[in-house]
């Protein structure tokens, strides 16, 4: 399996490189355009995560992209953004609902999660005291 | 490493159309934000924004364009998006978006559902 490693630091549009690297690797595996561009904005998504709610001391998030099966015959792109932050539990995360949020004064953010799942395949998240780690995989 | 939003306007008769070009994050919706409030200072109750130059959104910068809509529906105005990337289309509509606000392939249709229900 082909895997390209990525650090990057917190910095404002840091997001960018990693949804171009995810480009990079979804063209040479020749998945379809649309596919790619929903996995760059839940690349997107997974790091703006880390960069606001990690609160990790190093400010660094670090990407795995991993091609599934064989060289000669790829199945899909597994994309690994691990923090080393405070953690959080997944499951309470409340799902938002767009009718609560056009409430007066009630905060219009919380989409991330919502958005992975819904533009990859498959999400897994595993957190803790050591950080969180997203696994997301995206087929051909 | 910074990518700027550029927005241009066309005011029109019932309908201000805004077009942007570029990266729609935090600073971008802020943007977006500060020429939409404007327009409806203008006295604009229906508002286009035109997304053909746009490839790549993030959530921080829909919550934005979740607070314009917020106040489109104060002001019994009309928020709607034309010419969206199959993603962010998708995306618009994972969050529910095409609830509150029109989304239309291109322009022309955008422009004609607006005259057609002025």
């Amino acid at each position: 399996m082909q895997e390209i490693t990525l650090t990057l630091p917190m910095l404002p549009d840091m997001e960018l490189t990693a949804s171009k690297t995810a480009c990079a690797v979804g063209e040479h595996i020749r998945m379809s355009v649309d596919k790619i561009d929903e996995m760059r904005m839940a690349v997107v998504e997974a790091c703006i995560n880390a960069f606001e709610h990690s609160d990790a001391q190093a400010q660094k998030v670090e990407l795995t992209f991993a091609v599934m099966g064989q060289d000669d015959d790829p199945k899909g792109l597994q994309i690994t953004i691990r923090d080393r932050g405070i953690g959080f539990a997944p499951d309470t995360v409340e799902e938002p609902v767009l009718k609560t949020k056009l409430s007066p004064g009630i905060s219009k953010r919380g989409w991330g999660l919502k958005i992975i799942h819904g533009l990859m395949d498959e999400v897994d998240i595993q957190s803790g005291r050591e950080g969180t780690t997203v696994v997301m995989r995206k087929l051909r | 490493m910074s990518e700027s939003l550029k927005l241009n306007v066309d005011r029109r008769d019932g309908l201000a159309i805004v077009y942007t070009d570029g990266y729609i994050n935090n600073q971008g919706g802020e943007e977006i934000a500060k020429v939409a409030y404007g327009l409806i200072d203008e006295g604009h109750k229906n508002l286009l924004l035109n997304l053909q130059g746009t490839k790549i959104v993030n959530s921080i910068g829909i919550s934005i364009l979740i607070e314009i809509i917020e106040k489109m529906i104060e002001i019994e105005g009309t928020l709607a998006f034309c010419c969206l990337t199959p993603t962010i289309d998708k995306t618009f509509h994972i969050m529910g978006l095409a609830q509150y606000a029109g989304i239309y392939a291109d322009e022309p249709t955008a422009i004609s559902e607006f005259t057609g229900s002025a």
